[in-house]
């Protein structure tokens, strides 16, 4: 099994993580489809579908309460070069957890990170911005201003 | 109980393919074997296990271990691969503490605390005692036992190869305790048997 030479800041695998957990299935299977060359991999765990209680808390800063459950598919799977890659994402879709997996695997080799990078973290990363950008373009638009007049008795 | 927080990925193997097809095919053979004790079961699906695991004990664990169920890893176990691949697979919590545990992997059994260290059961639940996963050299080949009780019509016999000294008079000890006491899954390359605690236990000479 070959070393992994890449140790990444958790934080950035943080990063790639979430924008493959929270790309659209189609967008991540097209991405993928996409690629001039996919490597071999097999799976360590097979993409299951399950439950994952989530938690908040008021503010960002009250107690913890349970907001509700959500449907989580996760896949692992080992590259044949030896990297190992989680999937976590949200929905059904076992195709996106495994195909996130492999993209987390490859996004930790040298060799395999720029096939990727671009193709699919980067445009991943581009849609979710643009539709975020979107949807608060057309909030904006239609942002009513609440203003109050404070009547101020004048003393008597 | 303890899980540390971090698994190292790199060097886990992966376990069965099919998890839910192949699990429930195993759960079945476990569930023959505790019901006719004395006779020996074949996983020739079993997948490959790590290191200091046979398939046969492997895929019981995978297949018997969940998050519920606290188990005991034998020393030689303990920290290896088989750890973090159970771990990884099963999401079994771990216990130092024989008492607590729902499982114990065994694969020394010499080295082993004795049978009546691990839980019991208690009087209200004696379904809760700890079941042991036993991986000997082979299943075939050592001295004759003769087994009686339920499952078995008349008698029945093993001749399990490995076994320590005293283990047969535990075994009897453990059968003296009815309903309290262990239940015992032996495993050696791709095969298993079982002894429940309802099983009596004769060694020739008694």
């Amino acid at each position: 099994m070959p070393v992994q030479s890449v140790v990444e800041a958790p934080a950035e695998r943080r990063r790639w993580l979430s924008i493959l957990a929270k790309a659209p299935a189609s967008e991540v299977t097209a991405a993928w489809d996409g690629l001039a060359q996919r490597p071999g991999y097999r799976a360590l765990r097979a993409p299951e579908i399950g439950m994952v209680l989530v938690r908040g808390r008021m503010g960002g800063a009250g107690d913890a309460f349970n907001l509700g459950e959500m449907t989580v598919t996760r896949a692992a799977v080992r590259l044949d070069s030896g990297e190992t890659g989680i999937g976590y994402v949200a929905g059904r879709d076992r195709r996106h957890a495994e195909i996130a997996a492999a993209v987390d695997a490859m996004m930790q080799s040298p060799d395999l990170r720029p096939a990727v990078e671009g193709a699919i973290v980067a445009r991943l990363a581009r849609a979710q911005d643009e539709r975020r950008d979107t949807a608060a373009r057309k909030a904006a638009a239609t942002k009513v201003d609440f203003f109050t007049m404070v009547r101020t008795r004048s003393p008597a | 109980m303890s899980l540390s927080p971090v698994l190292d990925l790199a060097e886990i193997a992966p376990a069965f393919a099919d998890p839910t097809r192949e699990s429930q095919a195993i759960f079945r053979r476990v569930m023959d074997a505790m019901a006719r004790p004395g006779t020996l079961y074949d996983l020739p699906f079993a997948p490959d296990a790590p290191d200091g695991l046979d398939r046969a004990a492997g895929a019981v664990a995978l297949t018997l271990f969940d998050f519920e169920t606290p188990v005991w890893l034998d020393p030689a176990l303990a920290g290896g691969p088989a750890e973090r691949w159970l771990r990884f697979h099963a999401g079994c919590p771990l216990t130092a503490d024989p008492l607590q545990a729902a499982f114990a992997l065994v694969t020394d059994l010499a080295a082993a605390p004795v049978l009546a260290a691990f839980n019991q059961g208690d009087a209200k639940y004696p379904d809760r005692s700890t079941t042991l996963v036993i991986q000997l050299p082979a299943l075939t080949g050592g001295p004759r036992v003769t087994l009686r009780g339920p499952g078995i019509k008349d008698e029945a016999s093993l001749t399990l190869a490995g076994l320590p000294d005293g283990f047969w008079a535990q075994v009897q000890a453990n059968h003296e305790t009815f309903q309290f006491g262990v239940d015992l899954i032996f495993a050696a390359d791709d095969r298993l048997t079982a002894l429940p605690r309802s099983t009596r236990v004769i060694i020739k000479g008694d």
